[in-house]
């Protein structure tokens, strides 16, 4: 699907990615349910969370969700959902290092567990680490302007801000900021969270974000190969748009017939 | 070994610090709630239902009333959206593995009580060992360590090392135990322990007092702002709940509502969870009074209702309820269940998959079960409903 509308590739940390779309792990129904989704949708960057994951290097039945990724079809993308400040994303990282992930991270920290809205300051606190260490970050952030540029400036792969809050399928409620955050950005820009239906998808990649994060619309979905295909296909319209340049858009009808045409 | 501290407990919720739950809890109407809602007007429900959220406490006492009960399948059809929005196709699993039925209190209802004669035995930590051992052979990855409460032979320095060594087993250990100082829990934290889970029993004042007649547990409105000590601790996840069939049954859920609500607002870094077992036979003979009783469709009406009012909160349902209601509810609004669970300390010695048997009541336990099903048969009903079951959801690298 990548080559029928010829988009420009994504690059992130140095690693070429074809689909612009990124999807979670979480809330599907099954692990093969999962699988097969992410097959279908065509995703090259997949993020997983570590506290589902068994770190042992002892194989554990119970807890085998790795065991349904397949790292010769996309990148998985450890994360530290779960994790309430920076020491814990911290532990987190490491242990996934040491299990032999790749050292990608996507820095989750949200202390408030129920709407899992991002902690700014602990998230900055963590980045600064994880880059030193030779990570390549992605953060996961509130659709803050000043924050996604302090965490460019300490090295951040990526900046991933909401577009509303998490499984919530509100779409691009946090447009405005997003905007800035775009026209700013030195780094590519992911819309994570709140994308609900394909159409806000396509939206998100219209404004010129450089890809989307889709995991609730997904896996909940009566079948999730044909909605992963579905935002696949959003994403790839919404870039190609972007990339020819969509016409501005006016409050009035514009005749195509100028009516000073009389002077020409 | 650590030595409790001397705790500054309260009876009354007037004597509550301020600001806690118990102090909010003396103007809470829930009597008053309690009666408009048996009395409920059908059009006024009928839109509430319709919406699909219930914003106050007012609307939670009328999507809990007879005349919301018609609606239910609309009620579910709701509570399954929000749960899955919130929670994904997926239920955690967890077991409970009981310490102590040591206890220092009298509670009429309970098999641990002080006045039942029944073998008492707290378990020393290399039988702990083995016994987390056999539950993650089973495939568990997250336990609830369980203790009757008594201050020698349960003490904090002994949870502690409970903890300890279960977590070299298990990603996630909890505890649910007789009430501490917030002092007395730091240990706990430290040792790694994840939850508090603390039931009211009762919400109902003069009933608390009538059913908890010796013991430290009798401070009822001490007892009410334990999961607030343990947050101030650092537990990450609060369990409450109210054991179902003590008093009437609609003044309990909105108590439980109010408390849940209220613990979202003010604990906001914690996950909160409720419980509402309905009773079971125990040692002692208690005889329940059958107007209090929650019918099967009034529970899950009542489930579907806290859905309705509180999305993100997370729900249990134990092997305290048969396999059909279990089953039913498992896709309309539950989000934790437990899995052939032993209420007895030392219970699971004796158990092989291959052989699985039901039990025959143990003289020792707290109370029967009524699902006796294995974990791995829960596991399938799980999966047969189109939903995951969830082993591990917690690593022990966020807490040590």
């Amino acid at each position: 699907m990548a080559d029928t509308l010829t988009n420009q590739p994504l690059e992130i940390a140095g690693r070429i990615f074809q689909s612009r779309l990124l999807t979670g792990t979480g809330k599907f129904s099954s692990n093969v349910s999962m699988r097969d989704a992410l097959r279908a949708c065509g995703t090259e960057l997949v993020t997983v969370a570590l506290k589902r994951a068994n770190l042992d290097e002892k194989a554990d039945p119970f807890a085998d969700i790795l065991d349904f990724l397949e790292p010769d079809r996309y990148l998985i993308l450890p994360n530290t959902a779960g994790a309430m400040n920076a020491e814990e994303a911290l532990r987190l990282a490491r242990l996934s290092l040491a299990a032999g992930l790749p050292q990608w991270i996507k820095l989750e920290i949200h202390p408030d567990p129920n709407y899992l809205l991002p902690d700014p300051i602990e998230t900055l606190k963590a980045a600064e680490v994880l880059v030193k260490e030779g990570w390549a970050v992605l953060p996961y952030i509130n659709a803050d302007p000043v924050l996604a540029a302090r965490l460019q400036d300490v090295g951040c792969a990526t900046v991933m801000p909401l577009g509303s809050p998490i499984g919530s399928n509100r779409g691009l409620e946090t447009r405005a900021q997003l905007e800035i955050i775009i026209e700013q950005a030195r780094v590519p820009v992911v819309v994570d969270a709140g994308i609900g239906a394909p159409s806000h998808a396509a939206a998100a990649m219209e404004m010129g974000a450089d890809a989307v994060l889709v995991n609730t619309a997904i896996a909940v979905a009566s079948d999730p190969c044909r909605m992963g295909r579905a935002f696949a296909s959003a994403v790839e319209a919404g870039r190609a748009a972007f990339e020819t340049g969509l016409g501005l858009s006016s409050q009035r009808a514009n005749p195509t017939s100028p009516l000073t045409a009389f002077l020409d | 070994m650590p030595v409790l501290s001397k705790a500054r407990k309260y009876h009354q919720l007037s004597d509550a610090p301020a600001g806690s739950f118990a102090e909010k809890m003396r103007q809470l109407p829930l009597s008053e709630l309690a009666y408009r809602s048996r009395r409920a007007d059908r059009e006024h429900v009928a839109r509430l239902v319709q919406s699909g959220r219930a914003r106050t406490l007012e609307d939670f006492a009328a999507l809990i009333s007879p005349a919301a009960g018609e609606w239910l399948d609309t009620m579910a059809g709701h509570s399954q959206r929000l749960t899955q929005r919130h929670f994904g196709k997926a239920i955690r699993l967890f077991a409970p593995l009981y310490l102590s039925n040591e206890c220092v209190n009298i509670c009429t209802y309970c098999g641990f009580s002080r006045h039942n004669d029944i073998p008492r035995v707290t378990i020393p930590i290399d039988e702990v060992r083995a016994q987390v051992s056999k539950l993650a052979g089973q495939g568990f990855r997250s336990l609830l360590l369980v203790a009757g409460e008594h201050p020698k032979y349960v003490s904090n320095g002994y949870v502690a090392e409970c903890i300890r060594e279960s977590l070299k087993l298990m990603p996630a250990v909890s505890i649910e135990l007789g009430p501490m100082e917030t002092e007395d829990y730091a240990p706990l934290v430290q040792a790694g322990g994840e939850a508090l889970i603390v039931y009211q029993e009762t919400y109902h004042q003069p009933t608390y007092e009538s059913l908890h007649t010796a013991g430290p547990k009798k401070y009822y409105a001490w007892r009410m702002d334990t999961p607030e000590r343990g947050y101030a601790a650092g537990f990450r996840r609060l369990g409450i709940g109210a054991l179902i069939g003590l008093y009437d049954w609609r003044y309990e859920a909105m108590a439980v509502a109010a408390h849940a609500q209220y613990l979202l607002r003010h604990c906001w870094k914690a996950q909160i969870s409720v419980s509402l077992p309905r009773i079971r036979p125990a040692a002692g003979g208690f005889q329940t009074d059958p107007s209090f009783a929650l019918g099967d469709r009034e529970l899950v009406q009542l489930v579907c209702a806290l859905r309705m009012f509180l999305p993100q909160l997370g729900i249990t349902l134990s092997t305290r309820e048969p396999a059909k209601i279990r089953d039913g509810l498992a896709p309309l609004g539950v989000t934790l269940m437990s899995a052939g669970s032993s209420t007895e300390p030392g219970g699971y010695d004796s158990f092989d998959e291959s052989t699985w048997q039901p039990t025959e009541d143990q003289p020792g336990e707290q109370f029967h079960i009524a699902d006796e099903r294995s974990p791995s048969e829960i596991a399938s009903m799980i999966r047969r409903h189109g939903y995951e079951a969830i082993w591990k959801d917690f690593d022990r690298a966020l807490v040590t």
